[in-house]
């Protein structure tokens, strides 16, 4: 995994913010997730490279935010410097729905405790950014941890090592990659 | 009394019956000439008692026939009677008037209205102990005023006497209404004020910027506050900055709300003698702030613009407000100060070309005035302090002049150059075309960076004119002249595409910024200073 651009100089990402994972989501075999946490606490849920969604010959068919009959993370508002009214998210609280042509569909997870302050609209419209840029512009969402909560919000998640640990397991016990 | 007429001996015979002090007394006749209330206590005291005894030797003969008279002639007595305070029904008129004259000569009793601040301390003496704190405190000042704050509870006595004052002469109609009353502050200062004057050798301006409060409290009497609550509750809320519920405010709005009749069951009219005295609290010294401005460059890339503290532990060496500020704070000998800057920029931007201006409110100095020369010297000292900053333009201003600074904050526009680099190879033809975009449109949502702290928000904004240099491959200079307001960071790097559009869509490449300079903001306040 890339974690500098060419330039030999941190990107905008490894300067600001820690990634943090979490893998085989609701024990789904390599449905891993990134999270990218800002040192000012904010937290950007992403997938992780590894996601059967980003592995090549994919494609998208449609991205979903209603996850349920009364709810849908488009209708999310937040107002103010405190940004009441966010939806609370708990770990497990399914952020979106993803379907592919091959019929697959994918649950993507919030994996964080804390306050949703805004989902990416654009791969509504553009879902392809979601598999080019996964880590920026593909972004799924960006909550808010509790102020007391900004430490341990992590502290079930692993870390950029245990993440590679986890990938060179999979590829020595497994002979075919997660597809 | 000259001042003093007819309609008055009731008045001043009811208050000093009551225990009022003789400045008390002018005060309820609406005695508006402030040198009579800088006339000695004793003086005063023999000059109302002598005016109260005026016509009443008739008096005391009528009282005495009043038992063996038949009822027919009652009628006329009860005329006569009028002039007899009504809380005196064991005694004749004339002898509670001796009694009155008999204790304020060897003693003053405590007032039972002002609770004697009229009485013990507006005199030499006094304004000689005001004037050794204000000495010691050691401030610079061409003049002074003086402030002066009470118990609360002196406006439940004050309204007590109101009503006892309207009650014995309400018969007659008595023409003046409340507002006419001196205030017991009023009369203080018009006593005080050429006392500390001369003492201090400068003159008193209401306007001064040098404020001598002197507190008083009563301890004996807190209470008497008190059943304003049950009649009242909604007046006394508890406020988080205030140790007791009955503030002064509160308590006058309550005695506004409050019925006569409720009153006067709850509390004695007059009010009730008490044993002590009211003490000082405390004399403070206050002299209101001192402001100065100035443009400020910044030429590290490792200065916070403010003091970076977290949890009590300081994250960053120094700040450009504290090598400002260090030297200000130090020569005006202020108590705190409050910095402010049209906009700011990050820790590592530098501020190049004019600066950008700030203003610093220095708080509680005791040394306010300065010459040109001397601030000319400052500037000196501060630049030669720290080749981090440099300051110039510095200035003394006025309040008002504060304003300016945030006008820059949203009206007007900033020059930047930012050193952009590219993932894909350019050459200089690839970016000739960003020399000819003009008033660019840009929406940027609140920066992840600080959305932590900032309410959730679309933000459009211009990027008026920009100018590319290439410097090689992968890198060029960029210098932009945006809107107030703009986050060239994000403009650069798109911030996860939440600023559309950015800088990556224009090159259609990754694009990110290693290093950003205000080069100008445009605001031209404060005014240039000529070296």
């Amino acid at each position: 995994m890339a974690t500098e651009d060419q330039q030999g100089a941190p990107s905008v990402v490894d300067r600001y913010y820690t990634r943090w994972y979490k893998t085989d989501l609701k024990s789904k075999p390599c449905e891993d997730h990134c999270v990218l946490q800002h040192s000012n606490r904010i937290c950007i849920i992403t997938l992780a490279e590894s996601h059967p969604i980003l592995q090549n010959g994919r494609q998208i068919k449609s991205i979903n935010y209603q996850i349920s009959a009364n709810c849908s993370r488009l209708q999310n508002k937040v107002s103010g410097k405190s940004k009441r009214g966010g939806q609370f998210l708990t770990e497990l609280a399914p952020l979106c729905r993803i379907t592919c042509m091959d019929g697959e569909e994918y649950t993507v997870f919030s994996c964080i405790r804390g306050r949703l302050l805004e989902v990416n609209e654009d791969i509504l419209t553009n879902p392809s950014l979601l598999q080019e840029k996964p880590s920026t512009e593909g972004y799924i969402a960006v909550v808010l941890p509790k102020f007391e909560e900004s430490k341990s919000v992590t502290q079930g998640l692993l870390t950029q090592t245990e993440y590679e640990d986890i990938l060179s397991k999979r590829r020595s016990t497994t002979p075919e990659p997660c597809s | 009394m000259h001042l003093l007429k007819e309609k008055d001996r009731p008045v001043v015979r009811v208050l000093l019956n009551a225990g009022c002090c003789p400045r008390c007394v002018l005060r309820f006749c609406c005695v508006g000439l402030q040198s009579t209330y800088r006339q000695s206590y004793k003086d005063l005291m023999k000059e109302l008692t002598d005016f109260a005894r005026v016509g009443e030797c008739k008096k005391s003969n009528a009282e005495t026939e009043e038992e063996n008279d038949p009822p027919c002639k009652k009628i006329k007595l009860e005329e006569t009677e009028d002039f007899i305070p009504e809380s005196d029904k064991n005694g004749t008129v004339t002898n509670s008037t001796q009694e009155c004259l008999t204790l304020q000569k060897d003693e003053p009793k405590t007032c039972v209205v002002c609770l004697g601040v009229l009485q013990h301390f507006c005199d030499k003496d006094f304004a000689k102990q005001m004037s050794r704190v204000v000495e010691s405190a050691n401030y610079q000042f061409s003049s002074l005023v003086v402030s002066v704050s009470l118990p609360a509870q002196l406006s439940v006595r004050e309204h007590a006497t109101w009503l006892l004052v309207k009650q014995e002469v309400g018969q007659q109609g008595f023409s003046s209404g409340k507002d006419d009353v001196i205030q017991v502050k009023e009369a203080y200062k018009w006593i005080i004020h050429p006392l500390i004057s001369e003492e201090l050798g400068v003159p008193v301006d209401g306007k001064s910027p040098f404020e001598v409060s002197v507190a008083f409290t009563h301890s004996e009497t807190d209470g008497d506050c008190h059943f304003l609550a049950s009649v009242c509750s909604n007046c006394f809320k508890p406020a988080k900055n205030k140790q007791s519920v009955f503030t002064r405010m509160a308590v006058i709005k309550a005695l506004e709300k409050i019925k006569e009749e409720d009153f006067r069951k709850q509390f004695s009219c007059p009010p009730n003698s008490p044993e002590t005295k009211c003490e000082v609290q405390d004399i403070q010294c206050l002299h209101s702030p001192l402001y100065v401005a100035g443009r400020y460059n910044k030429y590290s890339r490792t200065l916070p613009q403010t003091p970076w503290v977290i949890d009590g532990e300081r994250k960053m060496e120094s700040s450009v407000e504290e090598l400002i500020s260090e030297h200000l704070l130090a020569v005006s000998r202020a108590g705190g100060l409050n910095f402010s800057s049209s906009g700011r920029e990050d820790v590592d931007v530098r501020t190049l070309g004019n600066g950008r201006p700030f203003a610093i409110e220095l708080l509680n100095p005791h040394r306010a005035t300065f010459t040109k020369e001397e601030i000319k010297n400052l500037q000196q000292t501060i630049n030669k302090s720290s080749d981090k900053i440099k300051v110039r333009d510095l200035q003394i201003v006025t309040r008002e002049a504060m304003v300016h600074m945030k006008e820059g904050e949203e009206g007007k526009t900033k020059c930047y150059n930012a050193l952009i680099w590219t993932e894909k190879a350019i050459q200089t033809s690839d970016i000739e075309f960003i020399n000819n975009i003009k008033e660019f449109k840009i929406d940027q949502k609140t920066p992840l960076r600080v959305l932590h702290r900032r309410p959730l928000a679309v933000r459009p904004r211009v990027i008026h004119t920009m100018r590319a240099e290439f410097l090689d491959e992968h890198h060029f200079r960029l210098y932009l002249k945006t809107q107030a307001g703009t986050y060239i960071k994000e403009f650069v790097h798109g911030d996860f595409g939440r600023t559309k559009p950015n800088l990556c869509n224009l090159m259609s490449t990754v694009t990110d910024i290693l290093e950003l300079d205000v080069e100008s903001v445009d605001v031209d306040w404060p005014p240039a200073i000529e070296d």
